[in-house]
């Protein structure tokens, strides 16, 4: 299965999709106008990778900024994950905030609570 | 009486102003705005939590207008056809983003329910409805998530402040006005 691999721009983020490596990793800033059209070809490729996944996925999510347009999509995301976690495989999500930045905790607090998925909170030291 | 448009944003240039703009809003004037906004906040020398809610806040806000703008009447104030007004301003101990935009008659209900809804809210109650609004399945025909306002009002902890202005039969002006407290 190919990669995903995207350098971040201003408003959307960096992309690392490795099958190989069972490594799904979103960073930076997340705030296009049009989510769907950037966030759709992953969820084609996690489609893709859920039928036939790694036994440990591991998901790094470090985002600075993502916009509500995102945050529809970043779930379709986690969606996808849950439905390999379902199937048995394991699935870590590893949240990363800044220190102090207590809005984007809660962000991943939100998630958490609606994916059964477990999550790890890890702050960042800036 | 018809709202003057420049009026207006004259009127709203009090205080210290960060940023302003009136003109389209487009993807090219939001990248520009965004850019020139976050120079300016760090440039404030508030922390950076604070900076980064208010960046977070004018993001959404901005985008806002992007999605649900409607083309601005044509006629003697000679707008552009997606016409909008944007400010940032910012006092000793908070911040204030402004923005202001056309919509036709039509989206006013909808629209005053949806503001006196999130402003009824409490803390936990918007976190519910947020997390409510984001796990059902539907998009916005305009492929936002419906949720900005929800977001905006749950970053700030402060009702959101909003006015409609007649302007013709057939449109309104809307205005919106978002505080951020800097001690938050």
């Amino acid at each position: 299965m190919e990669q995903i691999s995207l350098i971040g721009t201003p408003k959307t983020p960096s992309i690392k999709f490795d099958a190989k490596l069972g490594l799904v990793e979103i960073k930076g800033r997340s705030i296009p106008e049009n989510s769907i059209e950037f966030y759709n070809p992953l969820i084609d490729w996690l489609d893709r990778y859920a039928k036939n996944p790694q036994d440990e996925t591991n998901v790094n999510i470090q985002l600075e900024y993502f916009n509500t347009s995102s945050s529809k999509c970043i779930l379709d995301v986690f969606k996808k994950l849950e439905s390999i976690f379902n199937n048995g495989k394991s699935v870590c999500i590893n949240w990363h905030y800044e220190e102090d930045d207590e809005d984007m905790l809660e962000a991943g607090d939100d998630y958490q609570s609606i994916i059964k998925i477990p999550f790890k909170m890890i702050e960042i030291e800036i | 009486m018809n709202l003057n448009v420049h009026d207006w944003y004259k009127k709203k240039n009090y205080g210290e102003i960060l940023f302003s703009y009136e003109g389209s809003i487009s993807t090219d004037s939001i990248n520009s705005v965004l850019s020139s906004i976050e120079e300016k906040l760090y440039e404030t020398k508030v922390k950076v939590t604070i900076i980064k809610k208010v960046f977070n806040i004018v993001i959404e806000s901005l985008q806002n207008l992007y999605h649900h703008i409607d083309d601005a009447p044509e006629d003697e104030n000679k707008m552009d056809k997606r016409f909008g007004i944007f400010v940032l301003s910012k006092t000793e101990n908070s911040f204030k983003i402004s923005s202001g935009n056309f919509l036709k008659v039509e989206k006013k209900k909808l629209l005053k329910d949806r503001m006196d809804q999130v402003n009824s809210l409490d803390k936990i109650e918007r976190k519910n409805l947020y997390k409510y609004v984001l796990g059902n399945e539907e998009y916005t025909d305009k492929g936002g998530g419906g949720l900005g306002l929800i977001d905006i009002a749950r970053r700030t902890g402060n009702k959101l402040e909003y006015n409609f202005h007649d302007y013709n039969k057939d449109y309104f002006f809307f205005s919106l006005d978002i505080k951020l407290s800097i001690d938050n």
